[in-house]
């Protein structure tokens, strides 16, 4: 079967020995031949998918699920401290056991894992309004501008960027906006450069001719022809940035350089269960860490897949 | 002054393969100096926007009981009121002449503490970056080989798993295993608290933990490299080649294969520094090693701006001459790449 693609039946075959230009059949009205433009919805996503998809969206959800009712399913304060029941092992009780407070370790990293997965969707948000704003400029205005900004881009990329988060958050005083800050200034660099070079090809290309010598303005070109190419894209980075910019808090939180205390994420609790960890208490700082690792592997899965859909050239690449 | 050689025997091709360093490393300073120029100003601006006063820092405790007068008097003193060109500039003037200031948070110069500390940082990066190459060179090139086998499978997905681990995090779950509860191995520190020295032994053994966890956690993006890279090229023609003469199959995949997909990996080398630096910081955290990043994240709590700003400095020097480095190797290694084109 070397028939190119299934065509529908009411358009004729192409004679064979024609010249591809002239064998463009007339575009049937009725039927629109069929679009082999990947499907980017969920249930085309999890149908074509493997189990392990699959199995990653199952966490996700139970993982969102749990966390935006754990106020509900659970009666029990996270924050109450009871010093008569410090450091239990896990039971029933206790399914992750109690940290050197008396908190229910399970329980917190429920809280945890709220703060830290909204504070990371929220840096990455902003990270990418930073980057999609840099790499629209770099891409539309062109010329010495956009070797500047490439520039400050590349140079920006080859800093340390955990020592750069750092920096900020020194400069600043830890707080949430510090945090915020540290993440989106070193995180927004890849946007930057997926949009403008997603611009620098679409800019040659004939519909945007078309809509030009039609007399569509700058800004109606940006807005109606540029912008719904480059949203999809935008999106797929945003969201492959969020278990990014989750690591990134979760590593100054457990530096004691990310959030205040008393906003229980993730790398706080890692850095509090310390202490019990070298009393063999090890549940007070794995148990978070493995809440953590399990819905961003989720994340990473699903979006890795996503992208496959969304660019099948670089599935061969790394995912994460 | 690049004369286009003419084609002549093989060793006066050799000859030119590094013909255009010189030029390269030249043009390559030319952009670094803007780069460290630039980033050293975004750090000053960025520093200059801290709400801390280094008089009251510096005066600690003292400040609620010293008068604004002293206050104003050390301001002065230090010149903190000056416009920030000019603080600027005598900052970088000071760097320049290798004076790289007053740690507020150590109590002493940042020399000294520079000095005292990057070669275990050095030591730690460099034995784990070793050990990943050659354990992602090995396991990457033996998965590509049977592609989509289950050693191919098992392998990418530990790779994707151990991706999403803090590192830290991988570094508290070894030390409760092996130091706490098998109690094989020191869970932190760089020698036994009764060594008087630094006796090479008892340091080996205090940083194998911390070595082996950074390099199992920096491994997965290297490992899933080489194996793509490999797979990629073990459908090269020449590989085909390779095979057809019947050259047994270890030969024409370390051989042929591996070769060719090394190349590109040694560049990428270069860009994973930074991500390497910042596993550093962290697992000297967890292991209590007294590297630079211990310095780093307590310079941090202080607020301490000349640490900081000389650690960040000082690595972005080292990744740049890396990355020049690996650059360099790559055209020595690589008769098709022309440094002076």
């Amino acid at each position: 079967m070397t028939d190119p693609a299934p065509a529908p039946a009411t358009t004729p075959a192409p004679p064979s020995a024609a010249t591809p230009t002239t064998t463009m059949p007339a575009p049937a009205p009725a039927t629109r031949p069929a679009r082999r433009r990947p499907s980017r919805r969920l249930s085309t996503l999890l149908r074509g998918g493997r189990p392990g998809v699959v199995l990653a969206a199952g966490v996700l959800t139970a993982a969102v699920v749990a966390c935006l009712l754990a106020p509900l399913l659970w009666p029990l304060d996270q924050s109450a401290v009871d010093l008569a029941r410090t450091r239990l092992a896990p039971s029933p009780d206790h399914l992750a056991g109690t940290d050197d407070l008396g908190r229910d370790v399970a329980l917190r990293s429920l809280y945890g894992l709220r703060v830290s997965l909204l504070v990371g969707a929220v840096a990455a948000l902003v990270a990418t309004v930073i980057g999609g704003l840099v790499g629209a400029v770099a891409g539309t205005v062109g010329g010495r501008v956009d070797r500047a900004l490439m520039r400050v881009v590349d140079t920006i990329a080859a800093l340390p960027h955990l020592l750069l988060g750092i920096f900020i958050v020194a400069m600043l005083r830890p707080s949430l906006g510090a945090v915020v800050a540290s993440i989106a200034l070193t995180h927004w660099l890849s946007t930057a450069r997926i949009v403008r070079s997603e611009l620098l090809s679409l800019r040659s290309r004939p519909f945007i001719d078309a809509a030009v010598s039609g007399g569509a303005g700058r800004a109606r070109v940006l807005t109606r022809h540029l912008l719904p190419h480059v949203l999809p894209r935008l999106a797929l980075a945003t969201t492959l940035m969020v278990p990014h910019a989750v690591w990134h808090e979760t590593a100054l939180s457990f530096l004691g350089l990310g959030l205040p205390p008393h906003l229980a994420s993730i790398g706080n609790m890692i850095n509090d269960g310390q202490r019990s960890l070298l009393t063999g208490a090890w549940w007070a700082s794995i148990v978070p860490g493995l809440a953590l690792v399990t819905v961003t592997l989720a994340l990473a899965a699903l979006t890795g897949r996503w992208r496959d859909r969304l660019d099948p050239r670089v599935r061969a690449e790394l995912q994460l | 002054m690049t004369t286009k050689a003419p084609p002549t025997g093989p060793p006066r091709v050799r000859r030119r393969r590094l013909a255009g360093a010189g030029v390269v490393i030249r043009r390559r300073l030319l952009v670094a100096v803007p780069v460290l120029a630039a980033t050293s100003m975004g750090m000053f601006a960025l520093g200059a926007a801290s709400p801390i006063d280094p008089a009251q820092q510096y005066a600690g405790a003292a400040a609620f009981t010293t008068t604004e007068e002293n206050l104003a008097q050390l301001r002065a003193n230090w010149g903190v009121d000056d416009p920030l060109p000019v603080q600027y500039a005598r900052w970088v003037g000071n760097l320049l002449r290798g004076d790289l200031g007053w740690s507020t948070s150590r109590h002493e110069p940042v020399t000294s503490v520079l000095a005292a500390r990057a070669g275990w940082t050095l030591l730690l990066v460099g034995v784990a970056l070793a050990l990943v190459l050659v354990a992602s060179v090995l396991l990457g090139t033996l998965a590509a080989y049977r592609r989509g086998g289950w050693f191919d499978r098992a392998l990418r997905s530990v790779a994707y798993a151990v991706q999403s681990m803090p590192v830290f995090w991988i570094g508290l779950a070894v030390i409760a295993l092996f130091a706490l509860t098998l109690g094989w191995l020191p869970a932190g520190g760089l020698t036994d608290l009764t060594a008087t020295g630094t006796d090479p032994a008892d340091v080996a053994r205090h940083l194998v933990l911390p070595v082996t966890v950074l390099a199992i956690s920096q491994a997965p993006w290297f490992v899933l490299f080489v194996r793509d890279a490999v797979a990629e090229s073990l459908r090269d023609d020449h590989v085909l080649a390779a095979r057809a003469r019947g050259l047994p199959g270890r030969t024409v995949l370390f051989g042929h294969a591996l070769r060719t997909a090394l190349l590109p990996f040694l560049t990428l080398v270069g860009t994973h520094l930074p991500e390497l630096v910042g596993g550093a910081v962290l697992v000297e955290t967890v292991f209590s090693l007294p590297g630079l990043g211990a310095v780093t994240v307590q310079a941090a709590l202080g607020a301490d701006f000349p640490l900081l700003a000389a650690t960040t400095l000082a690595t972005t020097v080292v990744v740049l001459t890396a990355n020049l480095a690996t650059d360099l190797g790559y055209a020595a290694a690589d008769p098709r790449v022309r440094l002076d084109d």
